[in-house]
């Protein structure tokens, strides 16, 4: 057992979303090995920004793992509690992704979502691998 | 962690006292060397468990502690339901029954010797590793329900082992009180592909030689003899005992206000043991503890067919299998009364005594095996219950080394095809789908798993029985 901090800068909240899940694909494999070509849609609600967060690294965790995929690229909105996204990706190829480690949850351990006085925004948490 | 902030009861026992609304003492097991090598957040992890309502007698700590969510991982609690105790996902951890598995062969090393490098690719050939790896067999609705009420004992029912497995399991192989009704559908969507697979990650499964016995007696009677072959399997519950603790962690956060339960911390979600939310956690994460003991009962199968057809002699008989990330109910002393407590082990194992009556006829004079699983360098080693150990953190030790630096820092360092090297020149066969992950799992990125056994021993957790080192591992 073992855990792994995943951290996600941006200007929107949106975007540090999108980093976040690009931070936690990089515990699996090079993103930039990663052809995003086939697209999931990806919905989910929570009471808060935190939770929001950790939901949204969970649907991916489940998509990932459920359609034997990984994702390479993401766009999300934000609307409320709501969330709506796309990630893009392909079928897992051992050979090229090498993956090293499977994602087994996030976490709310070191969970912040904060907006930077200098703008922008900050997100992050453990996820356990 | 600094020792000053700990009261030293010996050499292997340091207690925290009671600060900050913590209802019982902290206590960790571990030599200095170990403490002053823990993380700071360890100390302030064992802190928040002893806030916990219903916790009993103290926040325990096992020699292999480290910084986990929530609970730190090798920690030990126990809540009393009668008291308001609570049940915690994070105290059990995602890999819900998580364990190791150890298996007899009855080969010697000159035997293995002569067919080693092809045995080590008959197996990562067979037993499925590594991420996006899928078992052969699929479960339909009726038959995962099934499988998450009869764990190993369904497993061998359908083939995939022996009814004298059985008693070698905790749980003879079955936890009782397992509520398939409660897994989502999403976690047995999870596990549908997932069944006898080794995973990712610290899983793996080795083929090892005893190189060490320290207790005759009790070696003799778990049927250990240096220069033994044994095989050792590490692996958990699969996506489907992830999802349950992605699930019910969420549940436990969002309810918590319900149950009047005010958290330090959110990684410390839990849920009152007799709360509908308590009861639907406990009957998930037992259908959980089932799915990991059937996913090593299908994994000791594709060993077994392996071995059958390389090695007709070998018997793959089981010496024993333990869980080290769970939470039941047990029976224990709390001065002078007898008393059900839930027992959380988080990242640590089990170790009843001499005489315990869930130990099989064959091992109650012995006490509970206890596995401990190394990194893949360097050596595993089996541990028993004793009789002093039921009084140490309720019958408990640790469960490995321990990570010592993180997976980035090890990737730094380390080059996995460069490691796989290394460890072909001292004899061991690494097979891996993925160089990265091998990297990450190097040797020098783990604590020095003997430090942690000798202090598990002087402690008075478990007794050192044996030691085992790697030939062939092939990792996830």
């Amino acid at each position: 057992m073992a855990d792994i901090g995943v951290r996600g800068f941006g200007r929107t909240l949106e975007e540090a979303f999108e980093q976040a899940a690009l931070a936690m694909v990089a515990v699996i494999t090079d993103p930039a090995r990663v052809k995003a070509t086939q697209p999931v849609a990806i919905q989910c609600e929570a009471p808060d920004r935190e939770l929001l967060l950790v939901d949204w690294l969970n649907a991916l965790i489940y998509e990932m793992a459920t359609r034997t995929m990984v994702f390479g690229r993401f766009e999300v909105a934000i609307r409320g509690p709501r969330l709506r996204a796309t990630a893009w990706g392909e079928p897992v190829d051992v050979k090229r992704h090498q993956p090293a480690v499977e994602v087994k949850g996030a976490t709310y351990t070191g969970l912040e979502v904060t907006e930077l006085p200098e703008g922008g925004w900050r997100v992050q948490c453990v996820v356990d691998v | 962690m600094d020792t000053s902030r700990l009261v030293r009861i010996s050499d292997y026992e340091w207690r925290i006292d009671p600060h900050a609304g913590m209802r019982v003492p902290g206590v960790i097991y571990a030599s200095e060397d170990l403490i002053r090598g823990m993380d700071d957040k360890v100390y302030e992890q064992v802190c928040n468990v002893a806030t916990l309502p219903g916790i009993v007698e103290a926040s325990y700590a096992m020699p292999d502690a480290h910084w986990g969510y929530g609970f730190p991982i090798g920690g030990v609690a126990a809540f009393d339901p009668k008291q308001g105790g609570v049940v915690s996902a994070g105290g059990v951890g995602f890999d819900i029954s998580c364990g190791v598995r150890t298996l007899h062969t009855g080969l010697t090393p000159t035997e293995i010797q002569k067919k080693k490098e092809s045995l080590a690719n008959a197996l990562f050939h067979h037993i499925p590793a590594g991420v996006g790896s899928t078992g052969r067999i699929r479960l339909d609705a009726g038959a995962m329900d099934a499988m998450l009420r009869g764990g190993a004992r369904w497993a061998a029912e359908q083939g995939y082992g022996l009814p004298e497995d059985l008693e070698r399991i905790e749980e003879r192989g079955q936890m009782a009180g397992a509520l398939p009704e409660e897994v989502s559908d999403h976690a047995k969507r999870r596990q549908r592909d997932e069944m006898g697979t080794l995973g990712s990650g610290n899983h793996y499964l080795e083929v090892q030689r005893v190189t060490e016995v320290y207790d005759k007696v009790i070696a003799e009677d778990f049927g250990i003899h240096v220069d033994d072959i044994k095989i050792s399997i590490h692996c958990g519950s699969r996506g489907l005992g992830h999802q349950i603790g992605t699930e019910f962690l969420k549940r436990m956060v969002v309810e918590a206000p319900r149950y009047g339960l005010t958290l330090p911390d959110r990684e410390l979600a839990c849920a009152p043991l007799q709360s509908d939310l308590g009861k639907a956690y406990l009957g998930a994460m037992r259908a959980g503890i089932n799915c990991a003991l059937a996913n090593r009962q299908i994994i000791t199968h594709l060993t077994r067919q392996v071995f059958a057809e390389m090695f007709p002699r070998a018997r793959l008989d089981l010496l024993y299998d333990v869980s080290h990330n769970t939470c039941k109910m047990e029976e224990h002393e709390v001065a002078g009364n007898r008393r059900c407590l839930y027992i959380h082990r988080k990242g640590a194992t089990r170790a009843f005594g001499p005489g315990h009556p869930a130990l099989p006829k064959a091992l109650r004079g012995a006490g509970q095996p206890v596995l401990i699983g190394g990194t893949m360098g360097t050596a595993s080693y089996i541990l028993a219950g004793t009789r002093e150990s039921e009084n140490r953190a309720w019958s408990s030790a640790c469960h490995g080394a321990g990570r010592r630096m993180s997976r980035r820092q090890a990737t730094r360092t380390w080059r996995g095809r460069s490691v796989e090297n290394e460890l072909a020149m001292r004899g061991i066969l690494i097979r891996s789908p993925s160089p990265r992950g091998v990297a990450e799992e190097a040797p020098g990125a783990y604590k020095d798993v003997s430090a942690v056994v000798e202090s598990a021993d002087r402690a008075g957790l478990a007794r050192k029985v044996a030691r085992l080192e790697p030939l062939i591992c092939v990792k996830g």
